[in-house]
């Protein structure tokens, strides 16, 4: 039957059911992936940001809250330049590889 | 015969200062309220960034004021300005006449239960930072699960909070948050731990590197949001909610424990001190310092010094930084320079 309404589904993200092992398997072999503090320099020197939202701070985010994270990589272009500018030193471009090794 | 100097308050400040006033040739009185000298660093279990055992400082402390006058279980029950000087009465019916008087009067922890939406006070498993520093040392607490599976944090509680009349930032409280956290990883290695903030402010020598500690080794979950409400489910856990503004959406989890980082405010008897004393009260309710910058241990009137949280939120350091220097400034004073 059809109200004319629909019913939206939670945003709530529910970190008691969140499955977040992807994030750790990565941790074990990247931990300096467990240092990010969100500054956004990734993002912002991304060469693919501006025109895809390509961003590995919101992969890292979205791998801790246990969210699909399957298209948001495909956009990387493997530059390195986050590598560089990263102020806690994580190898973000190997971090890259590791996460589509490790995604199942 | 030594010259008299009556300090108010013997936590860490007053302590160190009667320290340096003793090696100096003066008399030092102190005057604590509580049966104890240290203050809150004497409840505390160990300090940051070197985990120190808070006791370890009190007792070094305890042993350079020895030949101090020391009056327990004391108060100041009123002070008089005199030609040359001030004349100190205290509950216990004696009378100093002195030429200065350092306040070291300290900090009041913020009342945890006035944050209602936190459940301090109401729900079994909400304790505070101090609460849990005891509970470290070793006292019993039935607050704390036997084996808790998840923990949070939650930073900032009393301070930067407008409507809880306290606009300033308590310094201490993220990283004793991180602290702590590591601490219970430490006996509790598979539970997850979060830390819930709204800045991380970590200013001090290795605050950072403690940070990335707790991250990398240790795997605390730092989610930047406020804590919005907490409540208990059926089974009698705690049910925190969020906002994780990081990803924009909000976030909820179940804790079995949930340590709140209540902040420092002012001490109302330092109100009333100042009351009788004539000392300026700063716009943070805080005592005020001739001024901010450069003559932070002097005061508005002749003979009155300060050192430590008295003026302000202020780490431990700091605190024993400015003992000294107020000993110093004493002995100046009192040697006409």
């Amino acid at each position: 039957m059809d109200f004319g309404f629909g019913i939206n589904r939670s945003s709530t993200i529910d970190l008691t059911k969140t499955d977040n092992g992807l994030f750790r398997r990565v941790c074990s072999e990247e931990p300096g992936a467990r240092t990010c503090m969100a500054c956004g320099s990734c993002s912002a020197t991304c060469m693919a940001s501006d025109l895809s939202g390509m961003s590995i701070r919101k992969v890292l985010l979205a791998m801790q809250r246990g969210q699909d994270i399957r298209h948001m990589l495909s956009k990387c272009m493997l530059c390195g330049k986050c590598t560089m500018v990263c102020p806690r030193g994580i190898n973000t471009r190997r971090l890259v590889l590791t996460i589509c090794r490790l995604y199942d | 015969m030594k010259e008299n100097v009556v300090i108010i308050g013997g936590g860490i400040a007053g302590m160190e200062a009667a320290g340096q006033l003793l090696s100096l040739g003066y008399n030092p009185i102190i005057v604590e309220q509580q049966d104890h000298l240290g203050g809150h660093v004497a409840q505390w279990h160990r300090l940051f960034p070197d985990m120190i055992p808070a006791q370890e400082l009190v007792q070094k402390l305890g042993e350079s004021i020895a030949e101090a006058n020391v009056f327990l279980e004391t108060r100041v029950n009123f002070v008089n300005r005199l030609s040359d000087g001030w004349n100190v009465m205290l509950s216990n019916g004696i009378n100093i006449v002195c030429r200065a008087i350092l306040v070291a009067s300290g900090f009041t922890l913020f009342d945890a239960s006035r944050k209602e939406e936190y459940g301090y006070g109401v729900y079994d498993h909400v304790i505070t930072n101090a609460d849990l520093e005891a509970w470290l040392n070793g006292s019993a607490d039935r607050r704390v699960p036997f084996r808790p599976e998840s923990m949070g944090f939650v930073h900032c509680v009393g301070s930067r909070d407008m409507k809880a009349g306290n606009t300033q930032c308590s310094k201490v409280c993220c990283t004793t948050a991180i602290k702590q956290a590591i601490e219970m990883k430490e006996r509790f290695p598979d539970s997850n731990v979060y830390c819930f903030y709204m800045d991380l402010r970590l200013f001090g020598k290795k605050y950072e590197d403690f940070y990335i500690n707790a991250q990398k080794q240790w795997g605390v979950q730092f989610i930047r949001g406020r804590v919005s409400e907490v409540s208990e489910t059926m089974e009698g856990r705690l049910q925190v909610k969020a906002e994780d503004t990081l990803s924009g959406r909000p976030v909820k989890v179940q804790l079995d424990l949930l340590v709140l980082m209540s902040g420092m405010v002012c001490n109302e008897h330092s109100s009333r001190m100042a009351g009788m004393m004539g000392l300026d009260i700063d716009s943070d309710g805080f005592i005020r310092s001739r001024d901010n910058e450069y003559h932070i241990v002097e005061s508005n009137r002749p003979g009155v010094f300060y050192a430590g949280t008295c003026t302000g939120t202020k780490t431990v350091p700091e605190t024993v930084c400015e003992a000294r220097s107020a000993a110093l400034a004493i002995h100046n004073y009192l040697k006409g320079r």
